[in-house]
């Protein structure tokens, strides 16, 4: 099967890359653009593990196929925080111990992100809907709540 | 340790120091590793969930132009039955073998039979498709009473049960009977006004770990190996696979990864020793990683069960006897955790006249793994949900009860020991003067409460502590880090070394690097390992106190440690950690520390949970509304993570408590392998789970710890159970309170 040349912007950079019609975009940034950052738990949209944007909508990138990042924008946990240091949604994670293994922790960042984007405010309940779709089974959920919650309220001082 | 004591750095709310890297996504899991010229393994693995292996043709796969090797049992030559240390306890190797490959059978849906390397997944994946397996199909056995039933289809014509006093002579499906007693049972029942007894199903439920099973594997030519993969001990990974290949432990470094979760599941081998067969044969490093739906099928969850619970008291609520019951699957292959669930039950109890009796018993499901104090959530459910029928039977405050009947230092024990200090009376304590006991329960909601009891283990731990010429270290150690520990490394290093934690880095070494480490499990590693790091520590001082002695010219006993500084008590000089480490060069070479121990004298954790529900009487939805984790700490070294595992163990709970179970249908294919189907709880799901630290020190422990990480996965089956029954005025007999099932109880009693 023939590979297709595909050229999008992921983190704001411009990359390019061929990938097999069949491979999804977690793929690609896992095995091909070595982005291992984003997780695989599932491969079936469940856990939220391997969450991105595109075009600045959250997706899981399991369920996204390599080519269509045809002339995207992708937003990987890697574009998160900076040489300056850490986003807020990080510092705060880990101030916050709303990790434990770590793994669904990438996937929750960048789910947050987007939330805080949409909503600088969010409910207690409203983070625990639009956080629904990424599993956490180490802590229970309560940090992560308080994190971004205490996020929340950083940015909001900051804005 | 009996007094309380004042610590510098212990107890402190640090920033964990892998912490970075996980918030950034550089942190390498089991299935992030990739090596020059590596291939990509899968598995075949059976429709049938019984049935003898006639034949299997792998020429056509081993044609293909893409694939370079192919395995089957076969290729582990000649594997015998002998007892290792394989993860939590001892595992036989011809059943480990045989079911990381199937050898003549296939005894469960998704059991592997072979594997095949090649040069994408996608191909690997396709090939399987050429491998020819004949099968003879069998009826298969998926519970624990058609198993244990005469005449039965037998799993395994080779086992007879043990534990009666003559072996049988025919073939079971019971692998072993076993009973513990103490006391008088029937005087005991003839003393009580009151008997409450009931009968009990627990459902097969799996750790439900993020991350799947994965590993990188490379065989070189000069029979040196590497194995990376996600576990939770990876020195017991090496004994496993080198046993399973007939390789030197010398041969075979195994790197442990970040680990994405295990509660125990990651403590066995399925894939590592088949990756490296595949790497010997093709010649090229290989990675194999799980899909969701093999993690489910072919992993281990822990067993389902059917349990009965007996208890009988005086009126004035005095426990006069308890009596339980245990059917557990194994799963394939004997060795379900029905021994700790036997061990556990009544424990929370100081009852003298106890006891239990428990089956082991081999049924056509995955075989079982460890998941978190395993075995005692199911027995222990059964026994708490009688005692609160019992306290309502009596009319007696359910905590009220147990206060009277706690255990405590000196309750005998039905496995032996007497209790040392413990710290049950002050975690029922804590839940009868929280805020959540004295509120209101609302309107239409129910209220359980439950207590939960594990031993906690010690055993081997390695560790050393490099100092650098700056006065800073590597804290290096050999237990996977699953939810934090290298941060109470750290604290514990830089209590005793005196010097800020982040002085300190610690690591999680390979197997070359270290002696033996026993795997992370048993809630052993900030206990152990925690010890080992202390000794090391403390042996890092003595070191210095030497170095500054030959400075000074006086004996190491005339130098005092204060505050991370050497002094001279016969002339007042004083030199820091930094320039003691910094001078090393001129007093003998660099300073390092080791801790190799084998640690005894773990503390047992008791918890006492609370929890509030709510049901939808037309939907038998539940809502856990509120929710109160209490637990004995014995000291809390970094008490966010503390939080943490009280926390998470209880959402597990909570979970099994509500809606995880295996489903299969009647040819013992698993229906719901997958996140959507096998539903863990989500955020959308719970409250905020209030965390209660109690800290009665244990006296083995220099700085009074217990392990926390399996109690809070134990009282949630009860707490929840209690809690559903309460709000709908019926009794909970069955797990989980799915919404059918709830439906079922509020219609039909």
């Amino acid at each position: 099967m023939s590979k297709t040349h595909v050229t999008t912007s992921i983190n704001g950079e411009p990359v390019e890359f061929l990938c097999d019609p069949g491979d999804t975009l977690l793929d690609v940034l896992r095995n091909d653009l070595q982005m291992t950052g984003t997780k695989e738990g599932c491969g079936s949209g469940d856990c939220g593990a391997c969450s991105v944007t595109m075009n600045g909508r959250l997706v899981c990138s399991c369920l996204v196929l390599g080519v269509e990042a045809e002339g995207a924008e992708i937003g990987t946990i890697e574009g998160i925080g900076s040489n300056d240091g850490l986003h807020v949604i990080q510092e705060k994670f880990l101030e916050h111990a709303a990790l434990q293994c770590g793994v669904c922790t990438p996937g929750l960042i960048v789910s947050t992100k987007a939330l805080l984007e949409e909503n600088p405010n969010p409910t207690e309940e409203e983070a625990r809907y639009y956080l629904a779709g990424n599993l956490c089974r180490c802590t229970g959920y309560d940090k992560i709540i308080r994190a971004v919650l205490d996020a929340a309220e950083t940015m909001r001082e900051g804005a | 340790m009996s007094e309380a004591r004042e610590f510098k750095y212990i107890g402190q709310r640090t920033i964990r120091p892998d912490g970075f890297d996980k918030v950034t996504g550089r942190a390498q899991y089991g299935a992030d590793l990739n090596l020059p010229g590596m291939i990509w393994g899968r598995t075949l693995r059976s429709p049938h969930a019984h049935a003898k292996i006639l034949s299997i043709d792998t020429s056509k796969a081993e044609a293909h132009p893409d694939v370079f090797a192919v395995v089957t049992f076969k290729d582990f030559g000649s594997v015998e039955g002998e007892s290792i240390n394989a993860g939590e306890g001892a595992a036989d190797v011809l059943d480990l073998a045989r079911n990381c490959l199937a050898d003549d059978k296939v005894l469960y849906h998704g059991h592997a039979i072979a594997a095949v390397a090649a040069r994408t997944e996608r191909v690997a994946d396709d090939a399987l498709a050429l491998i020819e397996v004949k099968y003879e199909v069998l009826s298969p056995v998926l519970d624990v009473e058609d198993a244990m039933k005469d005449g039965a289809p037998i799993l395994h014509e080779d086992m007879f049960t043990q534990g009666y006093e003559e072996t049988p002579s025919s073939p079971s499906n019971i692998a072993t009977r076993l009973e513990m007693k103490m006391g008088d049972i029937e005087a005991g029942f003839a003393e009580a006004d009151v008997i409450v007894e009931r009968e009990f199903r627990t459902p097969t439920a799996h750790q439900g770990y993020i991350e799947p099973h994965a590993c990188t594997a490379r065989y070189d030519e000069d029979g040196q190996s590497l194995v990376w993969c996600c576990t939770q001990g990876h020195f017991d990974v090496r004994t496993s696979t080198a046993k399973l290949l007939h390789i030197d432990l010398s041969k075979l470094k195994v790197v442990a990864s970040e680990i994405g979760g295990g509660f125990g599941g990651k403590t066995v081998v399925y894939q590592e020793p088949v990756a490296l067969a595949l790497s010997r044969k093709s010649g090229r490093p290989v990675k194999m990683v799980m899909n969701r739906d093999e993690v489910f099928m072919a992993t281990g969850p822990t067993s389902a069960a059917k349990l009965k619970a007996k208890v009988g008291a005086k009126k004035d609520g005095t426990i006069t006897a308890m009596q339980g019951w245990m059917a557990y699957e194994a799963g394939a292959f004997k060795g379900s955790p029905m021994m700790p669930g036997v061990m556990t039950m009544f424990t929370p109890y100081d009852c003298g006249n106890v006891q239990v009796e428990g089956f082991d018993v081999v049924v056509n499901k995955c075989k079982v793994a460890a998941y978190r104090a395993p075995g005692a959530p199911q027995a222990e459910f059964a026994a708490e949900m009688v005692v609160n029928e019992l306290a309502e039977e009596l009319g007696m405050d359910p905590i009220e009860l147990r206060l009277k009947n706690a255990a405590k230092e000196g309750t005998q024990t039905i496995y032996g020991p007497k209790l040392k200090t413990v710290g049950l009376v002050e975690c029922l304590e804590a839940a009868r003067d929280s805020d959540h006991y004295k509120s209101t329960l609302a309107e239409g909601c129910g209220r359980g409460i439950a207590a939960g009891f594990w031993f906690n283990i010690g055993g081997q731990s390695s560790v050393s502590i490099n100092m650098n010429t700056d006065g800073t270290g590597t804290i290096i150690e050999g237990s996977p880090d699953i939810g934090g520990s290298r941060a109470s490394m750290q604290m514990m290093a830089a209590e005793v070394l005196q010097i800020e934690p982040s002085r300190l880095k610690p690591i999680v070494a390979d197997t070359d690097s270290l002696p033996y480490s026993q795997g992370t499990g048993g809630s052993r590693v900030t206990f152990a390992t925690g010890m080992a790091v202390i000794e090391a520590a403390e042996d890092v001082v003595r070191q210095l106190k030497e170095r500054a002695a030959a400075i000074w010219n006086v004996t190491a006993e005339q130098v005092d440690y204060v505050d991370g500084v050497a002094i001279n008590t016969a002339g007042g000089e004083k030199m820091t950690l930094a320039e003691v480490c910094e001078a090393a060069e001129k007093t003998g070479g660099q300073i390092s520390g080791t801790g190799n121990i084998n640690a005894r004298g773990a503390g047992p954790s008791f918890a006492v949970h609370l929890c509030d529900t709510k049901v939808d009487k037309e939907t038998g939805k539940v809502d856990v509304v509120r929710y109160t984790a209490i637990q004995d700490a014995g000291k809390a070294i970094h008490p966010s993570y503390v939080e943490g595992q009280l926390q998470g163990g209880a959402v597990q709970g909570i979970g099994w408590a509500l809606n995880e179970e295996y489903i299969y249908n009647d040819d013992g294919v698993m229906e719901n392998p997958g996140f959507l189907d096998y539903r863990i709880p989500l955020a959308s799901d719970l409250p905020m789970i209030e965390a209660i630290i109690v800290e009665v020190p244990n006296a083995f422990h220099p700085y009074g710890v217990r392990g926390v990480g399996e109690s809070g996965i134990i009282p949630p089956l009860a707490a929840v159970g209690w809690s559903v029954g309460n709000a709908i005025g019926r009794k909970v007999e069955e797990l989980p309170c799915s919404p059918p099932r709830v439906l079922s109880l509020i219609q039909n009693g």
